[in-house]
């Protein structure tokens, strides 16, 4: 292990393969890719994050606090666009998965590095489409573009904002592709399909998904724009048309949506609960099916955005007892990652901290997901703020939490530095507190009876909103500190060993960065996936290695 | 009266269908409490317990359980398939409103709710029932969807346009309620809301009273019937061959071409608009679309002529 | 078919995994646009199921014998597709090239009958929003009818990148940037996309033109 990390420090890390701009925007290395998504990511993130700074603020009084009530639709709209396709849904694959994906199966790159490259350039002109579309005046149709409102009735940019979407549908499909063929084509020597990190596992459910629906998703958006454009009619009642079917379309591709952005979160958690527990996973096989079993079940659930809407009780029916199935791999995952730590060796380091924040958002996500898909509780608390609350819980508490933790963890991988452990703990709980004074109080609200997308609302509801404000600003405060002390870090930092962690896994054998072909030599792999306990070689402590990328 | 409050934990319940809610959602609840919290004191205890550098008992233990793992994924499934049947049915019971109920029409458009009684008493964002009656709401709306919202009553239905949709319910108390549109449909989306006001029995005849109106829903639709030019053909001495309206809504008409159709709201709606989808038995075609002529609040008073004459 | 003179790029470490890994991308992509073109068939046989009357009707107004012309078209085209994709892994550069061309032709021709088809269809006032108002009252005709113009005109437009395709691949054969056999996966590629669009409209023309025909 050592032998490899000491040859691979050798050469130059792919940070330093060349320093000028044109070196990074027509690199293929996915790592660099990587890094080139996460400056975008980051950036995408906090403007829908101001979009959400917005909202919250607006809603400190029940007439509607700084915004008019278009500007406020528009906000929430750009809030749920921005952060649906242009942060969650590349959040952990394109990034963390770029990155170590390869590095995890013992390849030297993805399957097709230049699609991976044309990847991150198809999501950056789709932005800019959408960003056009919110200079230009906004959208105020919702994340969800329902119709007849989107196509006839709304008088905004709907169009610019559709085209930017369905053109960076092109960049999910095409990575989630290029995940595809590597992790069935690439895998190094002896690494059988039972021997990968359960990350790499979760990668490929995700992928599965990623090709299957975002196709959807695609023809969805091109039947609005004829319909918006060429009066072409296909949802409008008055051209002839379902309104329904766009519902059916819609949600085909965006509840499997909600399991692009899970999946890899969950994989991340696998990797450090196992790491900071220095255990195998619990019941590897369920872990790894259950992955599966998400993704294939999340193609048959898609009714359960429409128990109100209209369809057949029948259906309604069908759909709630296939959302309740889902529960179960979901299920699967918390008690196993629970049943890992029993006689590990734990350490709460702040990957681990954000794992457990995620356990415990995630767990409250789910199971009030369970509410919803029971038929006559979802009849009251569909399209108010419990449906806000909950899906916040999965896509923020937990996706945002894995998001974080996977930052951490892999930070000295990516940077070669350590970031200040004090500092990430702080942060870590700040931002556990935060989102649930955020959000907990929107379930409350949500029961009570305040429908979502309200720019006022009654008097009655203004504690908990102010409540939930008040959160939201503390949540700001805390997603702005790891920005800043990372930035601090990547000059200031403790230089990070190989494997800073004492972790298994491939990525940890190079050096830290790793140099642009990863490994050496491609290595060959004898053990199953997590054999604990590694050999206290290899630098397995705490900044205790003093090698150099 | 529930909008004087200014915080208030928990919402009225203003039926015994909301009652029913609210028991399946504490009851739930509680179960997935118990399921979860020892998860999460497992899950602390073992942080504690195996702490890096503790002492703890770490003799090598099974990384699998076949067992285990079945047992703890199938048990709690079949315990939260009670909380399926238990939901499944109360939605059951929101498709089939009693046969004596009050029919009260909804049209929904941006951004005001109509109602209209069955004595031709209309009234906008307000609605009056009586207490402890059934009532139906036949709703359809002139532009986008929209959603009818009563959360003391834990129900809400879609209003979508082109297409009737149901909802029914019976309050058990006097008292005036929120309503609200809660499927987003534009600016003014957020005021798009009003009241639900549930009177006694007296209360309710005085108003309809005092709002009384000079023509009851099915009397304008008498009007209509003529205005359009339908009595010319479905008259009682008309030399054209129509078929004949009286006692048909609600029985079942034979169709061209075999099958049957109960003539509810949605059958009479679409022989309106589009006359060619289903033609009764012994007709012929022969009957004009009004498409684009009648708009649908007059729709909903031919409805109310024609249930008239049964 | 020498292995020795495939060409292995980076990140591969042998032929044959790359010529597997370039197989299972195309095949994944194919996937992901059969499961677009499946969103609009699910749609236009819900539109058959609920309106069965005016998808009758609408379907009456297409010309069943204008696509059966098209289908033969289309057909034909994979047949030369085929043979170019045998031609070039046997590195008969211009036989390749005469094949891709002709597939290009035969494509083209497809496009000029769908042309005529459009025009027919819109002096009947089918086409949306120009030109007559919409003959058939019957509800649902005009939807099954607005699908029929999304699916071929979606079916066009990959048809279109595809000629675009063959014949971009014609010249760099030509002009030998593209070595023959060494780089045969390219045509392969391009052959295997050529015939999931074939694929695409042979399931088209029955769902479009031929189901619940007459009445």
């Amino acid at each position: 292990m050592t032998s490899i990390a000491a040859e691979a420090a050798a050469e130059p890390s792919y940070l330093k393969a060349g320093y000028t701009l044109r070196s990074w925007l027509l690199t293929t290395d996915h790592k660099r890719i990587a890094v080139l998504y996460m400056i975008s990511l980051t950036a995408f993130f906090f403007l829908g994050g101001a979009a959400a700074a917005a909202v919250r603020l607006n809603l400190i009084t029940p007439e509607g606090a700084v915004l008019t009530a278009d500007g406020y639709n528009k906000a929430f709209t750009i809030h749920g666009v921005i952060m649906v396709w242009f942060f969650l849904i590349p959040s952990i694959p394109a990034t963390f998965g770029n990155f170590m994906i390869p590095l995890a199966i013992g390849a030297r790159d993805l399957a097709f590095p230049k699609l991976n490259l044309a990847s991150w350039y198809i999501l950056i002109l789709g932005a800019a489409f959408t960003i056009y579309a919110l200079v230009a005046g906004g959208v105020d149709t919702g994340w969800t573009f329902y119709t007849p409102y989107s196509t006839m009735f709304s008088n905004t940019h709907v169009v610019a904002a559709i085209v930017g979407v369905f053109i960076s549908g092109f960049s999910s499909i095409f990575t989630g592709l290029n995940f595809i063929v590597t992790i069935h084509k690439l895998r190094a020597p002896g690494m059988t399909w039972f021997r990968l990190p359960i990350f790499v596992w979760s990668h490929y459910a995700t992928s599965l998904i990623l090709v299957l629906a975002t196709p959807v998703l695609a023809i969805t958006l091109i039947l609005i724009a004829a319909e918006r454009l060429l009066g072409i009619g296909v949802f409008d009642p008055a051209l002839g048309g379902d309104p329904l079917l766009f519902q059916h379309l819609f949600w085909f591709y965006s509840h499997p949506a909600v399991y692009i952005m899970i999946l890899p979160a969950m994989g991340v958690i696998t990797e450090l609960v196992t790491t900071f527990s220095r255990r195998r996973v619990f019941g590897y096989s369920f872990v790894a099916f259950a992955s599966l079993a998400i993704a294939l079940l999340s193609f048959l659930v898609w009714g359960h955005h429409m128990f109100v809407s209209g369809q057949s009780m029948y259906a309604g029916m069908m759909f709630s007892i296939l959302s309740f199935l889902v529960a179960v791999p979901s299920a699967i995952k918390v008690y196993n990652w629970t049943a890992t730590l029993y006689k590990g060796q734990i350490a709460l380091d702040t990957p681990m901290l954000y794992a457990m924040g995620f356990i415990g958002l995630f767990v409250v996500g789910g199971l009030t997901g369970l509410f919803l898909a029971s038929l006559a509780i979802d009849v009251h608390v569909t399209d108010t703020y419990f449906v806000v609350a909950h899906f916040h819980y999965i896509m923020v508490g937990a996706t945002v939490m894995g998001f974080l933790g996977a930052l951490h963890y892999w930070w000295p991988k990516i940077t070669g530095r350590m970031y200040p452990e004090w500092w990430g703990r702080i942060s870590a709980a700040f931002v556990f507190f935060g989102f649930n004074l955020t959000f907990f109080p929107q379930f409350i609200l949500g029961y009570l009876g305040m429908p979502r997308r309200y720019f006022s609302y009654p008097p009655e509801f203004q504690v908990l909103n102010v409540m939930s404000s008040a959160g939201a600003s503390i949540l700001a405060v805390a997603y702005l500190f790891p920005f800043c002390y990372l930035l601090w870090s990547l000059r200031y930092g403790k230089i990070a060993g190989p494997n800073p962690w004492g972790a298994t896994g491939l990525e940890w054998t190079t050096s830290s960065p790793p140099p642009k072909h990863n490994f050496p030599e491609i290595p060959v792999v004898t053990q199953e996936a997590y054999a604990y306990p590694v050999a206290p070689d290899g630098g397995a402590h705490h900044g205790g290695a003093t090698h150099h990328g | 009266m529930e909008p004087t409050k200014s915080v208030e934990l928990w919402p009225t319940q203003l039926s015994h269908h909301a009652q029913q809610v609210d028991w399946v959602i504490l009851s739930f609840t509680a179960l997935l409490v118990v399921l979860v919290l020892p998860v999460f004191a497992a899950m602390i205890y073992f942080a504690v317990k195996y702490r890096r550098g503790s002492k703890a008992d770490r003799s090598p233990s099974a990384s699998r359980n076949v067992w285990l793992e079945t047992s703890w994924s199938v048990i709690p499934f079949l315990l939260a398939g009670v909380f399926f049947v238990w939901a499944a049915s109360l939605y059951f019971d929101l498709f089939h409103p009693p046969a004596d109920s009050l029919g009260i029409n909804v049209l929904a458009k941006q951004w005001m709710w109509k109602f209209e009684h069955p004595g031709g008493q209309r009234e906008i964002d307000t609605l009056h029932v009586p207490v402890d009656t059934p009532v139906e709401l036949t709703m359809i709306s002139e532009d986008v969807i929209h959603s009818l919202f009563f959360p003391a009553l834990r129900i809400k239905q879609d209003v979508l346009p082109g297409r009737y949709t149901r909802l029914w319910f019976k309050a058990d108390k006097v008292g005036e309620y929120h309503l609200h549109c809660a499927e987003f449909c534009g600016t003014d989306h957020s005021r798009m809301g009003g009241s639900l006001i549930v009177l006694d029995p007296e209360g309710y005849q005085r108003w309809l009273d005092h709002a009384g109106t000079d023509t009851s829903l099915a009397a304008a639709g008498e009007a209509l019937f003529r205005k359009y030019g339908c009595s010319g053909c479905h008259g009682a001495n008309s030399s054209v061959r129509a078929p004949n309206l009286v006692g048909v809504y609600g029985s079942p008409v034979p169709l061209d071409g075999g099958g049957t159709v109960i003539a509810d709201e949605r059958y009479i709606r679409d022989s309106v608009l589009y006359p060619k989808k289903q033609v009764a038995a012994g007709y012929k075609p022969i009957m004009p679309t009004f498409q684009g002529q009648v708009s649908e609040e007059d729709l909903l008073k031919l409805i109310a002529y024609i249930r008239s004459l049964s | 078919m020498a292995e020795t003179q495939l060409i292995v790029h980076e990140p591969f470490r042998e032929a044959a995994q790359q010529r597997e890994a370039d197989a299972l991308g195309m095949w994944v992509f194919l996937a992901t646009e059969a499961m677009m073109f499946g969103g609009l068939f699910f749609a236009l046989i819900v539109i058959r199921v609920i309106h069965p009357q005016g998808a009758q009707e609408a379907t009456n107004e297409l010309d069943m014998w204008l696509g059966g012309l098209n289908s033969a078209l289309l057909l034909t085209s994979s047949l030369t597709t085929t043979l170019a994709v045998t031609a070039a892994r046997n590195g008969a550069r211009g036989f390749t090239i005469g094949c891709l061309l002709a597939s290009a032709a035969l494509g083209a021709a497809f496009l000029c009958v769908k042309g005529y088809e459009y025009y027919v269809d819109y002096t009947k006032g089918l086409i949306p929003a120009v030109g007559k108002p919409f003959p058939i009252e019957t509800t649902g005709a005009e939807l099954f009818i607005n699908g029929y113009f999304v699916s071929t005109g979606l079916h066009a437009i990959h048809l279109f990148i595809g000629i675009c395709l063959a014949i971009g691949l014609a010249t760099v054969v030509w002009l030998r940037r593209v070595p023959l056999p060494g780089r045969s996966i390219v045509v392969e590629m391009t052959g295997r996309y050529w015939h999931f669009v074939d694929m695409v409209w042979i399931f088209l023309y029955p769902v479009l033109y031929l189901m619940d025909r007459g009445g």
